[in-house]
């Protein structure tokens, strides 16, 4: 591992400044992922400012009756909070679905959305990644692509050598529930504070994979705030993955949804396992609002969301499986929400 | 780079000098000599290295000693202080839960967290009512210690030995 200075700041104000006095410096909390990622030579610092007990590790109540999640509080702490449970079923089991007990006890709310893909070739420091080593190629075109993204990639099969090309997916499941719940997330830079709309925290990979996040250097998020739940919606997370407990997702889904009368008054989708993002599906919400909610409307709406979708190809066969499998999740997500859908 | 820290590590305060890249694992092993936690991936993927951290299960092998300066640390040896076993230490004897021993420590720690969990009522993903009572089941303790692996695969005692000392009938 690469040598490196390690300073815990008196507070969050300090912290900030110190990371966008140094270029290289990072910021540290759970350390889940991090700490991996320098032992894998992945993340090279020269500086670690461990922020960890320095942001709030609290859940609180928000006038407008939604909740602040303190950006230190641990995934084990947000998924028992009985606030959490009874309104943002969907956030709770989300959070539950993902790793382990002793690694939920560890990671934070803020570190959580910020972990890196898990593609293999990006963990693999000896083959070329763009999101790694910008401009050094991507290897997982036409390899092991079982893990990766289907939307929001090229029409066409990517070309390994150019310097955009990531078929890298996101691995959070918490960030599948935040999008959907349209989390907005609270920052600190250099300059001074700004909100984000958690759909809009995350990139596509563009022109430059190895930027995961709209976050210049030095930010630091503080909290994530959620608005008060619909009135009368029921939320529900469901995932699917190669193992039954401690794996990352095939494909995952995370609903609220608002019935009025078996139509559909308010509908939220995001997706998990897809995208190099979670993935809002606003094309299949506006497609459902307002109507009957029958497997065949989910089905058709579905369809639409999908029309972009490119599977591809890999050594195992690719991973066209996940499109045919997202849509039966999103109609199993919403038949566990409802008895009306038929 | 050097750091120096304080470790209370089952019950006895340590003040050590660190390399910042030492891991909280390395530290107990290597520098304390408390060789009950056990490297087995060093990438917080098998649970070997797991120690109560602040009174809850963690991974050392993912925490920098020096972000834990001045922490109250719990290994599987410290939970017998008096040479007297713990209730969990006991059950694994009891329905033979381990074959080698190696990942013993780390699931015992680990264990210990998860009935800790069960008793402030934390949900799991096998829980189907995320606000109801959490019962001891298969399932659950299946669940909660999937974060802990067993390569002589001892799993089918481990499940029990947690549900003994949870005060749950194995079954």
């Amino acid at each position: 591992m690469k040598p490196f200075a390690f300073s815990r700041p008196a507070d969050v104000d300090q912290a900030v400044r110190d990371v966008a006095a140094e270029p290289n410096a990072v910021f540290l909390a759970g350390g889940t992922n991090l700490v991996d990622h320098l032992k894998l030579g992945i993340a090279r610092p020269d500086l670690v400012v461990d922020v960890r007990t320095l942001t709030s590790g609290e859940v609180t109540d928000l006038a407008d009756g939604g909740l602040r999640l303190g950006a230190g509080s641990t995934n084990s702490e947000v998924a028992a909070d009985r606030r959490v449970r009874e309104r943002y079923p969907v956030l709770a089991s989300a959070l539950l679905a993902g790793a382990t007990g002793q690694l939920r006890n560890m990671a934070t709310t803020a570190g959580n959305p910020l972990q890196r893909t898990r593609c293999v070739y990006f963990t693999d420091v000896t083959t070329p990644c763009n999101k790694r080593e910008p401009g050094s190629g991507c290897s997982a075109v036409g390899g092991y692509t079982r893990y990766h993204a289907v939307l929001g990639v090229p029409a066409a099969l990517p070309d390994p050598a150019a310097p955009e090309t990531c078929i890298a997916s996101h691995p959070s499941d918490m960030a599948v529930a935040l999008a959907a719940l349209d989390a907005q997330v609270q920052v600190l830079g250099p300059t001074g504070v700004r909100t984000i709309p958690f759909g809009e925290l995350h990139r596509l990979p563009g022109d430059d994979p190895s930027r995961d996040t709209v976050l210049e250097h030095g930010e630091l998020i503080t909290a994530i705030d959620l608005p008060p739940a619909p009135a009368g919606s029921r939320s529900a997370y469901r995932k699917v993955r190669d193992r039954a407990s401690y794996a990352f997702a095939l494909v995952s889904v995370a609903a609220v949804l608002s019935l009025s009368e078996g139509v559909v008054a308010d509908v939220r989708l995001a997706f998990g396992g897809v995208a190099h993002k979670p993935w809002r599906a606003t094309r299949a919400e506006e497609l459902l609002i307002g109507r009957e909610l029958t497997e065949d409307a989910v089905r058709a709406a579905m369809a639409a969301e999908l029309a972009t979708a490119q599977p591809q190809p890999g050594i195992d066969g690719g991973n066209g499986f996940k499109i045919p499998l997202l849509t039966r999740t999103v109609v199993a997500t919403l038949r566990d929400l409802t008895e009306t859908i038929r | 780079m050097d750091a120096e820290i304080t470790l209370r590590v089952d019950g006895v305060e340590h003040r050590l000098t660190v390399d910042t890249r030492t891991s909280l694992l390395d530290a107990l092993r290597e520098r304390l000599g408390n060789t009950s936690p056990k490297k087995g991936c060093d990438h917080g993927q098998c649970g070997a290295c797991t120690v109560l951290l602040e009174g809850r299960r963690s991974l050392s092998c993912l925490a920098l000693a020096v972000a834990y300066d001045g922490a109250e640390v719990t290994t599987a040896d410290g939970l017998a202080p008096a040479g007297e076993l713990h209730p969990v230490q006991q059950a694994f004897l009891d329905q033979d839960a381990f074959q080698c021993g190696y990942c013993t420590p780390g699931q015992i720690c680990s264990a210990v967290g998860v009935l800790d969990e069960v008793e402030r009522g934390w949900p799991s993903h096998a829980t189907e009512d995320l606000t109801g009572d959490v019962e001891l089941s298969h399932a659950e303790v299946a669940e909660r210690m999937s974060g802990n692996l067993c390569r002589c695969a001892a799993y089918a005692n481990i499940v029990p030995a947690v549900q003994q000392a949870g005060g749950v009938t194995p079954r």
